[in-house]
């Protein structure tokens, strides 16, 4: 296998075309273990890190721009980008350890296209797009339309997410991110769930749920969503959500977990996570993570 | 958060032991120096990689290694017919096992048998070379568990296996190798006896001993017919032991020297890739390094049996056991050698109970063959028994410790695998948690708290050690077993307290099987017991001849001489004492050098208790079990350095913990490993634990110079069922199947809310 | 294969090597540059004993390509050490029995290094969460997690003046 480090997007795309069987990598921390693993070898292993785009982390008034190889470290780091999306830096800062976080990206967890990815569902309902680049230029893609099924994309040979857009949250805003693993970290969750709501006034405008592990890939659920918009945070809605999201599930039974734990705790974790969330959009939220990465 | 640490204070007036000092080799530990297994690299040496069977069960029918040694860099392919038969080795039976074991022949026995090895001049090399070797297989029906080992109409293992252990000898061959059995009293009257009866089956799964080095072995083989290993293990001479029968060589053509051991608790006494490299180096000429990746580790190393075990234990309502009967299969892996016989031994051995019977049966299944675990088969059984026990004292209204007080073994109570118990601290660790402040501090919703004891034997067996004065007073204390948890600070200690000189002054080292006399394994919490007599043994022939020294000097009678805080003494007073180092640096004029040795056969093994509390929370809604707290009493005897007695009653227990709520070994339906690598393979994580707050109870063993028992092991026998009864306390949910993970605890949950 | 030159700054050091170019940083470390103070556990980044800091971030070597480190700076367990003085971690460590076996202990302490580098005065809980990329087999962390304990506070002190009490428990 060649190493390659193009330095800006045009040579990575050329060196994409004349190669056609290349990986692309970041962090390496897929491409690694799945090598090791007896995955076939690519010809040549392109890192982006050196393109200076990728690695930028930067905020306008209305959005946020993350390159797709930005360390995720950089973004449990970032005071504000948590102060705005702390259910989507939680569910980064839940990709394996520090060493991990160290070297691991959004753009690779996304392209590596596990159902299990935590950074996915909370990227869905933070209405998160992904600018995607090849040699014809760029295109902006919603997140929830790259993942096609396990370990499998909508990109194109040769295309590479350069970079993820997101949008500032309006007032009254809040999201979360929980997950379920046997161990409190090193783990890959069983069940996740991602919650994003505003409210006003007690009442919710907009919510936007997506659940991770219980289906090929992170799945909506509009029906829990259904259940909230219009109407208090109450335990009815609560309950109508976990039911909503239990119905979601597609999930299967393999070693980390059976179809029916996932469809119970899906559920609870659904409804969970829209607690959290609500409390964070009206405020009342006390910011304490168990990790104490909240600094 | 609590963390007390709690150390009764040692001994009789020692000076030395009892106290902390740093570990000799903790120094080259903290900057990278120290040498592990896979450390080493010599001259010219090339890397080796192992062929594995990806069958479960399957004939070989043809191996073709053609293609695989015309590649460039390929220096030496073996296969199992480069390797004596094992069947002609004109050994014993578990010899032709451990040779089996090794390199298979004709018949693959698991996912994982070394199928062929290679050397070549890089590791990806033969590790492209290994996968070019061409294998037919035809695959054969496997079995993976007892129930399917057991059936009727279950495929074969091994076509000649037939059990042991029965009356009459069945004529028909079976997976089941031996069986086991004990009984006492009469059961049916026993029962009879009981107010309260509680039966119950229980299941754990395979477990990896987990040690974060994976095995490693250097061999350079000469031209001499003579080899030299490097290798980190758990015993070397075992080792050479070992390698030697597989290779059909005389021991001593086989110098084997060992590297530090990184964690073994019991899976690295076994040989793997040495006699594989030993083979390659004679056929290549050149030394070759063979180092498991993880998840080699994990298919084809270890771990511990699975289990069913069927326990029915009596108590009549004032808490007197009356009966007592288990039934206990235990998986072998591919050959024979679970240690079902420890754990038939181990069951009952805390209590007195008068009327009992215990069957159990070693079953071969299509897995690895386990491989001895910290207290082998004795955590399985505890699980079971200690379970029982916390429903019988629940069921008859009774403190859970309290129960096991009036059942306690003491002092001359006749053990259920046989011996009378000397002096034993079982009540003492009991009475240990009865007294923390643990037991009786207040827990919260969906908390619960468990207790839970565990007995196990520890063990003697052969030690060796020379010490040597050197020539600035300072000693080198030389010996023969693997540290594999702080055992070099123990001798120093040891030989400390005995010389009366500073600890400082002595270097503790493991030597090669060439340099030190024969040690058997470190294992069987045996090393400071053992190993430590030796050093003491050797130490005292130092002292004697110092003191005749010192006589010849002062030209007294040696009677006339006295040991005292290092320095020879007078015991009239009418000489100026010599110091350790005056003697030492007139020794050329004296006698010449000083130095001793002891060999000997350990007597008077102490045996070792451990209770302990754990509090949970779980959540109702997703079965998560975290541990809030955890306490463990354990009998040291005494504890020669508290800090590593500490460590190992710790460590123990995170095993335990581990082994109760996530840890399995998980095969798909073809009999393949799923999780072989430590991200599905969970073992516990610095995030998942409390502090493990430590009682060193010490009851000192009459048999040992300094009291010690052995402290290595009996941590890891409660916890199964410590964590157990905590959720059975904080659920109201009884767990008979292990591991005790999130998907299980849920659906005991649903389960009970819907029934 | 045409091999890859690499030039990097390791533990102070200026250090040129060659390496295969889908070779692991870990294996070079170990097999060109000859620091096997790094320890191999897993070879997927799930145990930590093969910690380096790359640029300051605390990184697993078997997950890192050795051709990425060209012009970068690392430190191993080898260069915690200066000039002969244990780094608090490494003194803590060896004080407070922190290590039995010692094949996880290079990873823990650059690890550990990692967290007091950003937060000098972790709680309990956060040490846990920092070092739970580390596997120990041996200890069951309690004594691991006072010894990083202990040595923030150490550090503390000796930044402080001494006016800072060195207590942890």
């Amino acid at each position: 296998m060649d190493y390659l480090s193009p330095v800006s997007v045009e040579e990575a795309t050329t060196m994409l075309s004349q190669t056609p069987d290349a990986r692309v990598f970041a962090g390496a921390t897929d491409v690694i273990p799945q090598l090791r693993a007896g995955r076939p070898e690519p010809q040549a292993l392109v890192d982006l890190k050196g393109i200076e785009r990728l690695m930028a982390l930067s905020q306008s008034d209305g959005s946020w721009t993350i390159g797709a190889a930005v360390p995720t470290v950089r973004l449990t780091e970032s005071a504000e980008l948590r102060a705005e999306f702390p259910g989507l830096v939680e569910a980064v800062g839940l990709i394996g350890s520090d060493q991990i976080q160290s070297r691991c990206s959004l753009g690779g967890n996304l392209c590596n296209a596990s159902p299990a990815a935590d950074s996915v569902p909370a990227m869905i309902v933070n209405g998160m797009r992904a600018v995607v680049a090849s040699g014809s230029g760029t295109r902006t893609v919603p997140v929830a339309d790259i993942v096609t099924g396990p370990g499998s994309t909508s990109l194109a040979q040769g295309e590479f997410v350069v970079e993820f857009e997101l949008d500032r949250p309006p007032a009254n805003t809040g999201d979360a991110y929980l997950r379920m693993t046997p161990r409190t970290e090193m783990d890959i969750a069983i069940v996740g769930a991602s919650a994003r709501l505003t409210l006003d006034d007690g009442v919710c405008t907009a919510a936007t749920i997506a659940l991770g592990a219980v289906a090929p890939t992170a799945v909506r659920v509009p029906d829990a969503e259904a259940a909230l918009v219009g109407r208090p945070i109450d335990d009815e809605a609560l309950a109508a959500v976990a039911a909503a999201a239990s119905e979601a599930c597609n999930p299967i039974d393999d070693k980390r977990g059976t179809i029916a734990y996932r469809r119970q705790v899906a559920g609870v974790l659904a409804r969970r996570a829209v607690a959290t969330a609500a409390e964070r959009a009206s405020g009342r939220e006390t910011g304490e993570h168990r990790d104490g990465a909240s600094q | 958060m609590t963390v007390t640490e709690e150390t009764t204070t040692s001994g009789p007036g020692y000076k030395w032991v009892g106290t902390r000092p740093i570990r000799p080799d903790g120094l080259d530990k903290v900057t990278g120096k120290a040498r592990f297994g896979a450390d080493l690299a010599l001259p010219g040496m090339l890397e080796g990689a192992v062929l594995r069977s990806p069958h479960a069960h399957a004939r070989i029918v043809s191996i073709d290694t053609r293609a695989a040694a015309a590649m460039p860099g390929v220096k030496a392919i073996v296969t199992g017919a480069d390797f004596p038969d094992p069947a002609e080795l004109g050994g014993r039976p578990d010899e032709e096992m451990v040779a089996a074991n090794i390199i298979a022949r004709d018949k693959v026995l698991y996912e994982g048998h070394v199928v062929a090895a290679v050397a070549a001049t890089s590791r990806k090399q033969a590790q492209r070379a290994a996968a070019a070797i061409e294998v037919e297989y035809q695959p054969l029906e496997h079995v993976l568990t007892v129930d399917e080992a057991m059936a009727d109409d279950a495929p074969l293992l091994h076509p000649d296996l037939k059990t042991r252990g029965m009356d009459p000898a069945p004529e028909e061959p079976s997976n089941i190798a031996s069986r086991i059995s004990h009984e006492r009293g009469d059961l049916d009257k026993g029962f009879a006896e009981a107010d309260l009866v509680v039966e119950r089956t229980f299941t754990t799964k395979p477990v990896h001993q987990g040690y974060i080095e994976p095995h490693a072995a250097v061999a350079d083989a000469g031209e001499n017919g003579r080899a030299t290993i490097w290798c980190s293990s758990q015993g070397h001479f075992a080792m050479r032991t070992m390698t030697a029968t597989v290779l059909g060589w005389e021991p001593s053509k086989l110098k084997v020297i060992p590297a530090e051991i990184g964690g073994g608790f019991g899976g690295k006494t076994v040989i793997y890739l040495e006699p594989l490299a030993v083979a390659l180096s004679a056929k290549s000429g050149r030394p070759v390094r063979l180092v498991m990746d993880r998840d080699e580790v994990f298919r084809a190393s270890g771990p511990t049996s699975g289990t069913k075990i069927r326990v029915k234990v009596g108590v009549t309502n004032d808490g007197q056991l009356t009966a007592a009967e288990a039934w206990m299969a235990y998986e072998a892996g591919a050959y024979p050698g679970s240690p079902v016989g420890a754990g038939g031994m181990t069951i009952l051995a805390p209590y007195d109970i008068p009327n009992f019977s215990v069957e159990g049966f070693d079953v071969v299944v299509n897995k690895p063959k386990v491989a001895a675990y910290r207290a082998p088969g004795a955590p399985m059984a505890a699980f079971a028994l200690e379970s029982v026990l916390d429903e019988l004292a629940a069921g008859i209204g009774m403190d859970p410790v309290e129960l096991r007080l009036r059942n306690a073994a003491v002092e001359g109570t006749q053990a259920s695998y046989g011996p009378k118990f000397p002096r034993i601290g079982f009540v003492e660790t009991l009475e240990a948690i009865r007294d923390h402040d643990h037991y009786r501090a207040p827990l919260g919703p969906n908390q619960g708290r468990g207790v839970a004891s565990g007995f196990w034997f520890n063990a003697g067996m052969n030690s060796s050690a020379t010490v040597h004065v050197n020539e600035d007073g300072t000693m080198t204390v030389v010996v023969g077993t693997p540290d594999i948890g702080g055992s070099r600070a123990s001798m120093g200690l040891m030989a400390a307290e005995e010389m009366g000189i500073d600890v400082a002054k002595i270097q503790s080292i493991v030597a090669d099987t060439e340099t030190v006399g024969f040690n058997d394994v470190t294992g069987g919490s045996r090393v400071t017991l053992a190993t430590g007599a030796a050093v003491v043994e050797a130490c005292r022939s130092i002292k004697a001849d110092l003191r005749a020294r010192a006589a010849k000097t002062w030209d007294c009678d040696i009677e006339e001489v006295e040991w005292v805080d290092g320095q020879a003494q007078h015991a009239g007073g009418g000489e100026t004492p010599l110091s350790l180092q005056a003697l030492a640096r007139k020794s050329g004029r004296t006698g010449g050098p000083i130095s001793a040795t002891a060999s000997l056969n350990a007597r008077g093994v102490g045996a070792a208790f451990s209770t302990q509390v754990c509090d949970v929370e779980v959540d109702p809604e997703t079965g998560e079990v975290t541990i809030l707290r955890f306490t463990t009493a354990q009998d040291a005897g005494t504890a020669i350095h508290p800090s590593y007695v500490e460590g190992q009653m710790q460590g123990g227990v995170v095993q335990g913990i581990g082994w109760a709520l996530n840890e399995e070994y998980i095969h798909d339906r073809d009999g393949r490993m799923e999780n072989p690598g430590f991200l599905d393979y969970r073992i516990p994580v610095a995030s998942d634990l409390p502090m493990i707050d430590t009682v060193v109870v010490e009851v000192p063993n009459p048999a040992h110079p300094y009291g010690v028992r052995g402290v290595g092991e009996v941590g890891i026998v409660p916890p199964l069922a410590a964590v157990a009864n905590a959720i059975a306390a904080a659920t109201g949910c009884r767990l008979v199947d292990l591991p005790m993970s999130p998907p299980r605890v849920l659906a005991a949950i649903t389960g009970k809310a819907d029934g | 294969m045409t091999r890859t030159h690499i030039t990097c700054t390791i533990n102070g050091d200026e250090v040129e090597f060659l390496c295969d170019q889908d070779e692991t940083l870990l294996d070079a470390l170990r097999d060109e540059v000859g620091l096997t103070g790094v320890k191999e556990g897993c070879g997927t980044g799930d145990c930590g004993a093969c910690s380096v800091l790359l640029d300051g971030r605390v990184t697993c070597a078997c997950l890192v390509f050795a051709p990425e480190v060209d012009g970068t700076t690392m430190v191993t367990v080898e260069g915690l050490a200066e000039a002969g003085q244990l780094h608090p971690l490494q003194q803590c460590f060896l004080e407070g029995a922190a290590l039995q076996c010692g094949v996880c202990t290079p990873g823990f302490l650059v690890a550990a290094k990692a967290l007091l580098d950003r937060n000098p005065d972790p709680t309990e809980t956060e040490v846990r969460y920092a070092l739970a990329g580390n596997l120990c087999r041996c200890t069951g962390y309690d004594k691991i997690i006072r010894a990083v304990l202990d040595a923030a506070a150490d550090m503390q002190t000796a930044t402080n003046g001494g006016s800072t009490a060195a207590t942890t428990a």
